[in-house]
């Protein structure tokens, strides 16, 4: 017969679970509120997820660094406050782009909303652990809840990309159950930092499992972090998925899945006798510039973004590659101004949607839709092109900072080559990017009129898109807080 | 006043963002009467400028990013301040001579921003804000040339900006090494440039980051074989596009070369001479002959335009006084005569939506005034004595004649060449008979055409016959640079070729 194990609630540490469950226990809310009263608005959900994400962000920064929970699986460092923030901060301001003024039947379902809630808490669960299963239990929640979300866009394109994600989605966790199974294999261990300590003890003497595993690893997250040539659905499923949700996907599943490629791999780059540096090196600089290169022949500026934040994607991975402490600030600071230059791209887009295809048969946002942007709408043609310049890094807009900071990780790093392959893609990118800005402020207007590009407008919308202008703009100003506060936490869970 | 600068750099945009409230029919006159208070500001910064004190003046100082050592840096020495007048200075006088009328409010919030951009380049001292106005200085030129430009605007447009942007890049991971490296021997981040010059680094750093800022800089001036760009901006753009690209964006170039890599790489610099020189020979001669083979009229200039930077870069690797003071002195004349030239060719297009030489003849019957202008301004490229050119061509020369005579011999066939495109072009639009009917009736220079080319002859003559007020100042700073690389050198052949005082006069 088993002993009977006797936990206390201490050693439980609960507190630990707190922001998850604050996101669970909202999300059930909302179901049960629509169990009691059917036909809410959606302007009651939007606002109650808004502020259950505010309660859970509260929650979050209330933690204290460095401490373990619930029977350890759970780990509250630097890296698992930081990302949380990044995710709920965006989540924050992903939800209000439902108040659309056209009306788009996802968001009559409150399921939406607690679907999205749960798969925050997914993402929260994903990076606050450095367990294997739990990583995994959370990478399934929040992407089976994502796949729900896309479909619920309700239109052919959706359900393809929907199944398309998630047929992709469901390779990738094979590839990643395979993956920890090895490392369990080899060290009888699911917490990372144990595999880390015994596979350093024997010094790796079982070389060639280990770097299968690592492949396999390398392929699930390639398949999270849309890395070249595991980056294959992005652009279908961003078409199909609304413009806002695209945006959202372009930043928030990202970033969950950097924090996990940080904590396994990053004791294998230091530990140096595995190739794990030079798979990732080759893999980063295929990433980058592959789908740059494929992005200068996109026709629809949607397509083009998702092969833009493919590249961005490949971009920050270098500086998980490279693994100093500045880099993997730089990566978080990037990722951080990446979120709202890409997200205001995105709800750009969104804010012009159009239920009819009236410019292409196939493509909702061709190039051809925003020409002569600058004569028609001139305010949101200015936007835009901050936010088109900003990706392409010119300063003095947010992402040449997040780009310097990457840039300089690596020179001080001895990778001056990877240094020049970023600035060379950069280049690169600036085609694409321009090529937008050419077709808004050089070409003359298609025959419509002003009103078709704002047609999905509303204050809301407005305020979100004005906010991140400002923050694209004014970057400089929040660099320096901003790093201090990153540095600070980065340090403070040893990467 | 303190803050000079900073209101000389800003003022631009400021106004620039309230011009969307000026109505369209008033924005003529709000673009002129900013640019001519910001001119007057200028002056003003010229006139309380000591010009005895080699060292940068007016100097603001504000941490921007202290973790990392980026901050708001900004001075001005005698080197720089000439060119930040001519930049407010061109501005003012290309919007006097506008001639567009299509989206005119666009066209002057652009301009104005486009100024702030210039200043802000040649008196940033922290490279990182040097780096953010040369890029910014790439967005309104952007739409400038492609939204107001002739058939092939886009191309030329997107050619302009992704040349200079990717040059620009490796640039800027220069600085990254730089700023790693100064990290490295003093334990703080600093990107102030002034701080960087202190930096003695081994030769093999000192020419890889050379090669690194060179490609971004020699894009811009642009060096054979990176000039293919400049044809196509000068060709497509509008007037006022060519004139500010050719007076003010092209010395971004060869302003930073002066301060940045000479000061900063003194023996790479020294080692690097000869190849630089023989790239800019081969600007000077095989663009001068291009110029001739051109038969549209913009061409011509166009291409004598890049064939004299040639003999700027080449004045500036000449590494003694006389080759810098005289290559900054150049490109203040490259801006006032190559500006007018250009403005002289937009005169004529306007009137004729034409720039081929063949379509003219016989003009200075018809437009006498028109033809007398242009006459002083052909000389003026050509070189002629007691016109602003022959200073700076000739001092130049001079400086590099310490270096390479037969260089320089070569070099000097760039007066010649010119002679013989400049004057062919006068000769085939100007003189002779009037063979097309069109031409019999146009109408010479109006007022504010008048104005503007008139005010570019005055100064030409000026600094030809005068150059003194603008050359001391020039002078001053340019010998304490040179003295301090000469200190900085490590290598023998650098002390040897960075002569601070060439020749000692007998008195002394």
């Amino acid at each position: 017969m088993l002993e009977p194990i006797s936990v206390s609630m201490e050693s439980l540490n609960l507190g630990t679970l707190a922001p998850m469950l604050v996101a669970i226990v909202g999300a059930l809310g909302i179901l049960v509120i629509d169990l009691i009263k059917k036909d809410l608005d959606k302007t009651l959900y939007v606002m109650l997820s808004v502020l259950i994400l505010f309660v859970d962000l509260g929650v979050v920064l209330g933690q204290t660094v460095g401490q373990r929970g619930f029977f350890d699986v759970m780990l509250i460092d630097g890296l698992a406050i930081l990302s949380q923030i990044i995710i709920l901060a965006a989540s924050m301001l992903f939800i209000p782009l439902a108040l659309t003024s056209k009306r788009f039947h996802e968001y009559s379902y409150p399921e939406f909303f607690a679907l999205f809630l749960f798969m925050v808490a997914g993402f929260q669960f994903m990076v606050a652990s450095d367990n294997l299963i739990l990583i995994f239990v959370g990478l399934e929640t929040a992407s089976l809840a994502l796949y729900t979300l896309i479909a619920l866009h309700n239109r052919e394109k959706s359900f393809e990309a929907a199944v398309k994600y998630f047929v992709m989605g469901a390779l990738a966790a094979g590839f990643y159950a395979m993956g920890a199974m090895i490392f369990y294999a080899l060290t009888g261990s699911v917490e990372l930092y144990k595999i880390a300590e015994v596979l350093a003890a024997d010094n790796f003497a079982n070389m060639t499992i280990l770097l299968v595993g690592v492949v396999f690893m390398i392929a699930s997250l390639g398949f999270k972090l849309s890395m070249v040539p595991f980056h294959t659905w992005t652009p279908d499923v961003y078409e199909g998925a609304s413009a806002a949700l695209a945006g959202y996907m372009s930043v928030v599943p990202k970033i969950a899945g950097f924090v996990v490629a940080m904590r396994v791999f990053e004791f294998l780059i230091h530990s140096d006798v595995v190739w794990v540096r030079d798979i990732l090196y080759a893999a980063v600089v295929i990433t980058m510039t592959l789908a740059n290169i494929i992005a200068l022949v996109q026709k629809d500026v949607k397509r083009m973004l998702a092969f833009s934040s493919i590249s961005h994607a490949g971009f920050v991975m270098a500086a998980i590659m490279i693994g100093t402490t500045q880099a993997n600030s730089a990566l978080f600071l990037y990722w951080i101004l990446f979120l709202f230059t890409n997200l205001g791209a995105f709800a750009m887009l969104w804010v012009s949607r159009h239920k009819a295809s009236i410019w292409h048969e196939r493509f909702d946002h061709p190039y051809e839709k925003f020409s002569g942007m600058i004569k028609i709408m001139p305010v949101g043609a200015v936007v835009m092109a901050l936010f088109m310049l900003s990706l392409a890094g010119v300063p003095p807009f947010s992402l040449f900072w997040g780009k310097l900071y990457i840039m300089s990780a690596a020179v001080n790093s001895d990778y001056i080559v990877l240094a020049l392959i970023m600035a060379i893609n950069s280049a690169i990118s600036a085609y694409y990017y321009l090529k937008l800005i050419v077709y808004m402020f050089l070409k003359d207007p298609a025959e419509n009129d002003g009103t078709v590009y704002m047609k999905n407008a509303s204050k809301p919308l407005q305020t979100i898109i004005g906010f991140s202008v400002v923050l694209t703009v004014f970057a400089v100003l929040a660099v320096n807080p901003m790093m201090e506060f990153i540095t600070s936490y980065v340090q403070a869970s040893g990467f | 006043m303190d803050h000079i600068l900073s209101v000389l750099v800003f003022f631009p945009a400021i106004a620039g963002l309230l011009g969307f409230v000026v109505s369209k029919e008033s924005i003529r006159a709000y673009g002129i009467s900013v640019a001519a208070i910001e001119f007057l500001l200028s002056l003003w910064l010229w006139f309380s400028f000591d010009g005895n004190y080699p060292g940068m003046q007016f100097v603001e100082m504000l941490p921007l990013i202290p973790a990392f050592g980026i901050s708001y840096y900004l001075g001005v020495d005698g080197i720089s301040l000439f060119i930040v007048v001519l930049s407010t200075f061109i501005t003012l006088i290309g919007l006097i001579a506008l001639s567009i009328e299509k989206d005119i409010k666009n066209m002057i919030i652009s301009l104005l921003f486009l100024e702030m951009t210039m200043v802000g380049v040649f008196v940033s001292l922290d490279a990182i804000l040097f780096y953010v106005f040369w890029e910014l200085s790439l967005v309104p030129m952007l739409y400038i040339i492609g939204a107001w430009g002739g058939e092939l605007r886009i191309y030329a447009a997107i050619k302009f900006f992704l040349y200079t942007f990717a040059g620009s890049l490796i640039m800027l991971v220069g600085m990254l090494v730089m700023a790693y490296l100064y990290h490295q021997a003093t334990g703080v981040w600093s990107f102030a440039i002034t701080e960087w010059h202190r930096l003695i680094l081994p030769m093999n750093y000192q020419i890889w980051l050379f090669i690194a800022f060179f490609i971004g800089l020699a894009i811009k001036v642009p060096m054979f074989p990176f000039h293919t760009w400049l044809p196509y901006a000068h060709g497509q753009a509008p007037t006022i596009g060519s004139v500010i690209l050719a007076a003010v964006l092209l010395k971004m170039g060869t302003y930073g070369l002066v301060r940045l890599p000479l000061p900063m790489f003194p023996d790479a610099s020294v080692y690097m001479i000869y190849p630089v020189a023989v790239l800019s020979l081969i600007m000077i001669i095989y663009t001068a002959m291009v110029a001739y083979a051109q038969k549209d009229m913009k061409q011509v200039v166009a291409y004598s335009s890049i064939s004299h930077m040639g003999v700027i870069v080449l004045g500036t690797f000449a590494m003694n006084p006389e080759g810098i003071a005289g290559s900054v002195f150049f490109m203040l004349s490259h801006g006032v005569v190559s500006g007018a030239l250009f403005m002289l060719v937009g005169v004529i297009y306007d009137r004729r939506h034409t720039k081929l030489m063949s379509e003219f003849g016989g003009l200075a019957k018809v437009m006498p005034h028109y033809a007398t202008i242009m006459g002083i301004m052909v000389m003026a490229s050509v070189g002629l004595p007691l016109t602003m050119s022959f200073v700076g061509e000739f001092l130049s020369l001079a400086g590099f004649y310490q270096i390479s005579h037969t260089m320089t011999i070569l070099a000097g066939t760039s007066i010649i060449l010119g002679a013989v495109y400049m004057l062919s072009l006068y000769k085939k639009s100007f003189f002779g008979e009037v063979v097309h009917e069109k031409n019999k009736n146009l109408k010479d220079l109006d007022g504010k055409e008048s104005m503007a080319l008139w005010t570019l002859v005055l100064i030409t003559v000026w600094l030809g016959v005068y150059p003194k007020p603008v050359l001391e100042p020039i002078n001053t700073s340019v010998e304490s640079l040179v003295s301090f690389m000469h200190k900085k050198a490590i290598t023998k052949e650098a002390r040897e070729v960075i002569k601070p005082t060439v020749i000692k006069r007998e008195a002394e």
